[in-house]
């Protein structure tokens, strides 16, 4: 098992290096970069320049921009003058993370839910609920699902508010939005998979014991039937991750998603890199963790 | 049948199992009947789609209930029909009374759960019993089926167990609700023969020792020599023959039982004799015959057997069988026999 | 034969076996191609999606032609006005017809998704049969590469691409292979590397048939199935895709309209007229679903489990 945590760990952190790697470099290759900008003032073009090193070769400019990187030092924003973008980044983060965990949980709790129920009434009318839920969730970009619930809870019924972020009320509508479309794959693959464990013969083992069917349920079939929802949590965590660059712009969220949005129509180039990296790598480390996790579920892995 | 019920532990009378699938309904158990004694091995014989699977698994009702169903019959345990049962009520037999190890031990446990803990399951739905009473019971029972250093190995997985330890765990699940009858489903086909020959005399043991009724099947004639008392020959979803496991050998009575026979080799078998198959294939159970279900594949087939399914004949106080030439009309089918037997 | 009939003493003669009896009739053989065709028509849910999708490309095709009006076209005199006879979707927060914009959003949004996902499964099939089929050291170093990029967010790759090369059609069909493949290369090198195990290839090389006949005859019409249910699911991502890209920004530029750009628009104008995202929101989610459902029963047409049955 420990060899399995080191493997995934080191793999990790190669892709890591690749991909800052490659961020490096195509920040050099980008037409109209941070560096030729017009738009800047000779003073912030100086400040760079001796920031970034331009003027020395690229092989120290890298070292230098990695040792940079070890530092959590990410430059300063072109648009906010005077902030790094490491301390955006800190004062963005924790609404990002707030709206992420809230969807995660969410998508996770009500689909393994709906998947369960929609197993074990298999063919029934709930089943077929259940599955056109799911069908919509996947159906519907996470932004329309974001301007749908906005225009009906809150425009045209005024239940709930639609932007910003202050209290509890604020948080339901961008939950459900950035949740919804995980939620729909999570009851799908959920029930899938139970139906197949129901037919495992190691759950006919558990009935022949004469344990009631709760028990048969609860202990052999959904515990088992969870195993495969733990693989693909990576890249559902990743696409709750990249869903919150729309839906906190939409609901004028101050999170990084709304802060990524804008440094791109606005051209903050050392923002967007920043911020790149920064998703990157919180991408690249919560995969990582859901397979170790994976791991340690599932007692199969661990000899592998 | 004219024996006497309280010789038997459990009765299986004129039971008839069907399935409802895509291709329509299969009947896969036809009016079947036999019973079982207090410490016997009956072994139930046959080749794969006999319906010997279903025929165990309906005893407990494990057929998946919704495809499943009973045309008829009824299955005494002690006495009293466990057929019109509702699930809650198969809870108290399943386990406590009547134990089941499947075939395949490499998928009949729960991956993801201690081994321990899947066996101790079966006596836990009891209430009143302590942790540690829990754990000394598991630990007995694994220590009779003969699993060496039962602490260490109730807390591992079954990933981690070989095939014939994972069988040896399946078999302490079957045993540890101190049932009166173990239903063994082909315990040791996905075996090896060094770990099959262990296996079987565990279940030897079992009978001997602690007076429990095996029901084994198998589609091994092997199997059934070394270990059963008596024995029930399967096909097409019937009792073609029954018989004490001696008679069963030494004076076969039905076509397809000496089919049987002559296609496994011994060591007593000439190797330069041929092994001979049954040509053909079991008849579709979707529409059986109505005749005697193995009446186009036997050498012997008259045009009685296509028409009608013969009754039993009893030759012996053990040995029955199911055959048109046990007739008077027949032609005089010993000397067949024996001619054919002397041929090899 | 019936069971009064009479047993008469004749019928008492060994007549032996009857083996013909228990020939039973099979189903009549079709091809594989013929029994997935077969089963997609017999599929309503799966048929009608593809009708809709046929529709709706041909309006995507047409529409712009022939209306009246220019996507592009602003009239500062009839802003965000309502469905009317003119307009049949109402306008836009700059006059531009609603119903022309679209439909030339369709043929944007389609396009790509259509292209990028196409891409994806081509070379993702290129690299990965190369790598399945010859295994040894070829396979080792394409699925060590495999194993690094796939670690990698694809999004952000997209985005970053998109920052280099541009904006546009072609930027976004390139930005979205660059790591796209990598799914269905995973996917079809373990296709054929499970049928490569198989016997008939087995016995194909066994019988020494060349490489080129084992792959043409027996690799690729077995994986084709696949190949087209994976693209065909592959699509609705690209769309999602190109409209993520676009509402962050980064997606085709103005005024060039796409479905991602006119959801854009349409939230900025909720308040005023929910109508602008509404709309193109059913025409997004219904060729989604179509594609999404479409691609369920390709999976179950081309199921070998399933074949045969109806």
């Amino acid at each position: 098992m420990k060899k399995y945590i080191l493997k995934r760990i080191i793999m990790s952190v190669i892709t890591v290096l690749i991909l800052i790697t490659v961020v490096f470099f195509l920040v050099r290759l980008m037409p109209g970069g941070p560096f030729t900008n017009p738009k800047l003032t000779p003073e912030v073009k100086a400040v760079m320049e001796a920031y970034y090193g331009l003027d020395k070769p690229l092989p120290v400019q890298y070292v230098q921009y990695l040792k940079n990187l070890l530092h959590g030092d990410l430059g300063y924003s072109m648009s906010y003058s005077n902030q790094t973008v490491t301390s955006l980044i800190l004062k963005a983060f924790p609404y990002s993370a707030d709206v992420g965990i809230r969807a995660l949980v969410f998508a996770f709790s009500v689909g393994i839910v709906l998947g369960i129920i929609a197993a074990l009434n298999r063919g029934k009318k709930l089943d077929f609920l259940c599955i056109i839920i799911a069908i919509i969730g996947t159906s519907v970009p996470d932004f329309i699902m974001g301007g749908i619930l906005q225009y009906f809870f809150g425009i045209r019924w005024g239940l709930l508010p639609i932007a910003q972020y202050k209290g509890i009320e604020y948080t339901i509508l961008p939950m459900i939005s950035l949740g919804f479309a995980t939620l729909a794959s999570v009851s799908r693959i959920m029930r899938s998979s139970m139906l197949e464990v129901v037919n495992q013969d190691y759950i006919k083992t558990a009935r022949a014991k004469g344990i009631s069917e709760f028990q048969v349920i609860t202990r052999h079939e959904i515990r088992n039937a969870i195993m495969p929802l733990v693989t693909i949590m990576g890249p559902l965590v990743a696409s709750i991750l990249t869903g919150t660059f729309v839906i906190e712009s939409i609901f004028a969220i101050p999170g990084m998603g709304k802060y990524y949005v804008d440094s791109i129509s606005s051209l903050d180039y050392t923002m967007v890199l920043g911020m790149t990296v920064f998703y990157g790598v919180l991408l690249v480390i919560a995969t990582t963790i859901t397979d170790i996790v994976y791991g340690l579920v599932d007692p199969r892995i661990r000899v592998s | 049948m004219q024996e006497k019920m309280t010789d038997y532990i459990l009765e299986l009378k004129n039971v008839s199992f069907s399935f409802h699938t895509y291709g329509g309904v299969v009947k896969a158990v036809r009016d079947v009947s036999f019973s079982v004694r207090p410490g016997e091995i009956l072994g139930i014989v046959g080749e794969s789609g006999c319906g010997k699977s279903v025929t165990a698994q309906c005893i407990l009702k494990l057929n998946p209930p919704k495809a499943g169903f009973f045309e008829g019959g009824s299955i005494l345990y002690k006495g009293e029909d466990i057929v019109p049962k509702t699930n809650q009520e198969m809870r108290q037999i399943r386990g406590d009374e009547i134990g089941f190890v499947f075939q395949d031990p490499m998928t009949s446990l729960n991956p993801t759960m201690k081994v321990g803990k899947q066996i101790g399951e079966i006596i836990k739905k009891r209430k009143n019993i302590t942790k540690q009473e829990l754990r000394h019971q598991v630990i007995d029972v694994l220590e009779k089926v003969g699993i060496t250093d039962p602490q260490r190995r109730l807390n591992q997985y079954p990933h981690e167990l070989s095939g014939g330890m994972k069988q040896r765990v399946m078999i302490a699940m079957a045993l540890i609700g101190n049932p009166k009858v173990i239903i063994a489903d082909e315990p040791t086909t996905s075996l090896d023969v060094t770990i099959e020959s262990q296996i079987l005399k565990l279940f030897q043991k079992l009978s001997r020792e602690f007076h429990i009724s095996v029901i084994l099947i198998t589609h091994d004639l092997g199997v059934i020599a070394k270990l059963c008392d008596r024995v029930l020959v399967m096909y097409g979803g019937k009792i073609l023959e029954r018989a004490s496991a001696e008679e069963l050998f030494y004076k076969t009575a039905h076509p397809y039982t000496r089919g049987l026979l002559d296609s496994i080799a011994t060591l007593e078998t000439d190797k330069n004799a041929e092994l001979r198959p049954i040509d053909g294939t079991p008849p579709d159970l979707f529409s059986p015959p109505i005749g005697c279900p193995f009446a186009a594949r036997c050498e012997f087939g008259m045009n009685v057997c296509h028409k009608k399914m013969p009754d039993e004949v009893e030759l012996s106080q053990e040995h029955k069988v199911c055959c048109w030439l046990q007739d008077k009309r027949a032609p005089r089918v010993e000397e067949l026999f024996q001619k054919e037997w002397s041929n090899e | 034969m019936n069971n009064t009939e009479e047993i008469k003493d004749d019928d008492f003669q060994i007549i032996g076996k009857q083996l013909e009896q228990m020939e039973s009739i099979s189903r009549p053989a079709l091809s594989y191609w013929e029994d997935a065709w077969r089963r997609i028509k017999k599929n309503r849910i799966a048929f009608f999606s593809l009708v809709l999708l046929g529709i709706y490309v041909l309006l995507a095709v047409f529409v712009p032609i022939f209306s009246p009006y220019d996507y592009a076209e602003q009239n500062s005199a009839n802003l965000s006005a309502g469905i009317s006879v003119q307009n049949w979707f109402g306008t836009d927060s700059l006059g531009r017809d609603l119903f022309v914009r679209v439909w030339m959003g369709a043929r944007v949004s389609l396009t790509i998704g259509f292209f990028a996902a196409l891409l994806n499964a081509v070379i993702g099939t290129l690299i990965g049969g190369i790598s399945g089929y010859s295994g040894g050291k070829a396979d080792m170093i394409i699925m060590r590469l495999v194993e690094v990029l796939y670690g990698i967010p694809n999004l952000i790759v997209t985005i970053l691409v998109m920052l280099v090369i541009g904006r546009g059609v072609i930027s976004l069909v390139i930005a979205m292979t660059i790591v796209g493949w990598i799914g269905s290369c995973r996917f079809i090198r373990g296709e054929i590397l499970r049928l490569k195990e198989q016997d008939f290839v087995l016995a194909g090389k066994v019988l020494g048939v060349p490489a080129i006949v084992i792959i043409v005859k027996h690799l690729i019409p077995n994986v084709l199935g696949l190949i087209i249910t994976n693209l065909t699911s592959a699509i609705p991502g690209a769309i999602f895709g190109e409209a993520f890209l676009s509402f962050i920004g980064l997606g085709v530029a103005p005024p060039t309209a796409s479905w991602g750009i006119l959801a854009k628009e349409g939230i900025k104008m909720l308040r005023v007229a929910p109508t602008q995202l509404l709309i193109p929101a059913f025409f997004i989610c219904t060729t989604v679903l179509a594609l999404n459902l479409l691609g369920d029963g390709l999976r179950d047409a081309f199921d070998p489990k399933l074949r045969g049955e109806d």
